[in-house]
């Protein structure tokens, strides 16, 4: 062994011939993130007239295995706002702990102002555009829920391309697909949120975790769901499917196993 | 102090014959004159309580905190060199944070006095820096209930204790005082600054070893002891400045916090008649007048 790292653990010259440097690539492309590894899937979203009822499920996907069943993906920001997670449950983590710091470094002041959701997820955007414009992107997509400076609900997303959007109702990955036009139907347009209550709200949430149940191999029958108010949040992170009712799959026909 | 005038001040760093670092005691002076600041380690949590002297009628009533927040279950009070404080606080800051970026958990207070103490210390053994002109008292809570590690979403295994001993008994109220040597210690009840001689006294007279006195009693006390120790330097106006930490079940939920204002008040009150019960004691002996704010 010498001093060179590149060269620690393969035999000498004198046995093999001289090592072909080109596989180390030295001079190539650095490359970070290109997918990611242990995911979370669909978070869901609905502003009712008080507040937002936000939705995810426990589970953290290893590839097509349902590796962790307990993996909380809303995570409480300064007690007032709920942030989502679907995507890499590694990158999450690291925003969770990025979100703490920035909790404590605006609580050192004790002038009594605080951020508020609008402020949190302006914040959020401007750290996943920085990171995709390294090229080394956190590979997630957020819901941000809460209330806006005038106390109004407020609901957006930002991706790991830190493009933000947001719309009375919002669902990530899998959700998008199949959650987003169900909520619709309960809120299609900002002027009705008005209109819309927490129960209604919340349970079209839970009908949709229900569908999504259902529909996507990559999601769990336990989840967790928040009510942010101006009252603060309520969260529960141990609720499961109830009145499940798979009578439809016997009709589906036309993939899988089946050869029929 | 005899050896003065000798040379041996002359720089940091320096010892003198008898063993003495005069700039170090000489940074003790400047504490001597600060506004006094207090310490209580109460049952249930730990008051900081100081004397804030109001140097211009400019000045908005209220403003200009002296007491910080390092991380969320501190505050930390320095009596002396304002500005000497502010950069300390910068530092305890910086260190609370790498400590959870290391060990992604909040710091335990001996820990964090330990870091702020070898600071304060290393500011003593060079000819190129003066020492800390402060004297700092830190309070803290290391919570007693079993937190999260900074970041984890789940709960890990359920089937073995992963290494836990069950039944332990861990955090509870922490308070140490650090002098401008580097020199700390954890107290009960900790005092600095111009009226520490009487605040001394009358922290001894709690009984603070017992762990008898309640956080909200803490708090009246608090406030009583800065009125006291304001006595001798009367023709200053000042304002009272307190904050807490409590247990997780307390009325901050383990967070350092300002006194709310209504408690604050209350705590005035108090101490004002108590200092108002002093003076007619004085008025039999012949002195004495109500305390003006």
């Amino acid at each position: 062994m010498n001093h060179l790292p590149q060269a620690w653990g393969r035999p000498r010259n004198a046995i093999l011939g001289a090592y072909n440097p080109s596989i180390l690539q030295p001079s190539g492309p650095k490359a970070h993130t290109t997918s990611p590894i242990v995911t979370g899937t669909s978070v869901l979203a609905v502003k009712f007239k008080d507040g937002v009822v936000i939705a995810a499920d426990n589970l953290a996907s290893y590839g097509s295995l349902a590796r962790f069943t307990d993996v909380k993906r809303l995570r409480t920001f300064n007690r007032r706002t709920v942030v989502g997670f679907g995507g890499d449950v590694s990158d999450m983590q690291y925003l969770d702990r990025l979100l703490l710091s920035l909790d404590i470094e605006e609580n050192y002041g004790s002038s009594g102002h605080d951020l508020n959701a609008l402020n949190l997820h302006t914040y959020l955007a401007k750290v996943m555009y920085k990171r995709r414009s390294d090229i080394n992107p956190l590979w997630n997509q957020l819901l941000v829920a809460g209330l806006d400076g005038l106390d109004q609900p407020f609901l957006s997303s930002v991706d790991l391309l830190g493009t933000t959007f947001s719309s009375p109702t919002l669902a990530t990955g899998f959700g998008a697909h199949l959650a987003q036009p169900l909520l619709r139907k309960v809120v299609d347009d900002e002027a009705k949120v008005g209109s819309v209550t927490r129960e209604q709200a919340t349970n079209a949430v839970r009908e949709c975790m229900k569908v999504l149940f259902y529909r996507d191999a990559r999601s769990l029958d336990k989840y967790s769901i928040a009510v942010i108010t101006k009252d603060g949040v309520e969260l529960k992170e141990d609720e499961e499917l109830e009145n499940q009712s798979w009578a439809f799959a016997e009709m589906i026909k036309g993939y899988g196993t089946q050869t029929v | 102090m005899t050896s003065i005038g000798t040379g041996y001040d002359l720089t940091n760093s320096t010892f003198s014959p008898d063993g003495r670092n005069f700039q170090v005691e000489y940074a003790s002076k400047a504490v001597e004159n600060g506004g006094t600041a207090i310490g209580i380690r109460c049952r249930n949590g730990v008051v900081l309580a100081v004397e804030k002297i109001i140097t211009s009628k400019l000045l908005k009533s209220g403003g200009n905190k002296r007491i910080a927040s390092i991380d969320r279950n501190f505050g930390m009070i320095s009596s002396g060199l304002v500005p000497d404080g502010r950069h300390l606080v910068s530092r305890a800051r910086d260190e609370a944070a790498s400590w959870r970026t290391s060990y992604k958990c909040p710091i335990p207070s001996s820990s964090l006095a330990f870091r702020v103490g070898s600071y304060v210390q290393a500011y003593t053994l060079y000819s190129s820096v003066r020492p800390f002109g402060v004297t700092t008292i830190l309070a803290g809570w290391d919570s007693e209930t079993e937190s999260r590690v900074d970041g984890q979403v789940g709960s890990g295994p359920k089937a073995a204790l992963a290494g836990k001993t069950k039944g332990t008994k861990a955090g509870g109220p922490g308070l140490y005082m650090i002098e401008p040597s580097g020199l700390y210690w954890g107290y009960y009840g900790a005092a600095t600054g111009k009226g520490r001689q009487t605040a001394k006294a009358e922290l001894e007279k709690l009984d603070l070893p017992s762990g008898n006195l309640s956080l909200e009693q803490g708090v009246k006390e608090a406030a009583r002891i800065i009125y006291a120790a304001h006595e001798d330097s009367k023709d200053k106006d000042f304002e009272l400045e307190m904050s807490w930490v409590s247990s997780s079940d307390g009325p901050t939920q383990g967070r350092h916090e300002q006194v709310p204002k209504e408690l604050l008040e209350q705590a005035e009150t108090f101490a004002k008649r108590a200092m108002e019960g002093d003076d007619d004691e004085d008025t039999a002996t012949g002195g004495g007048e109500t305390m003006e704010l």
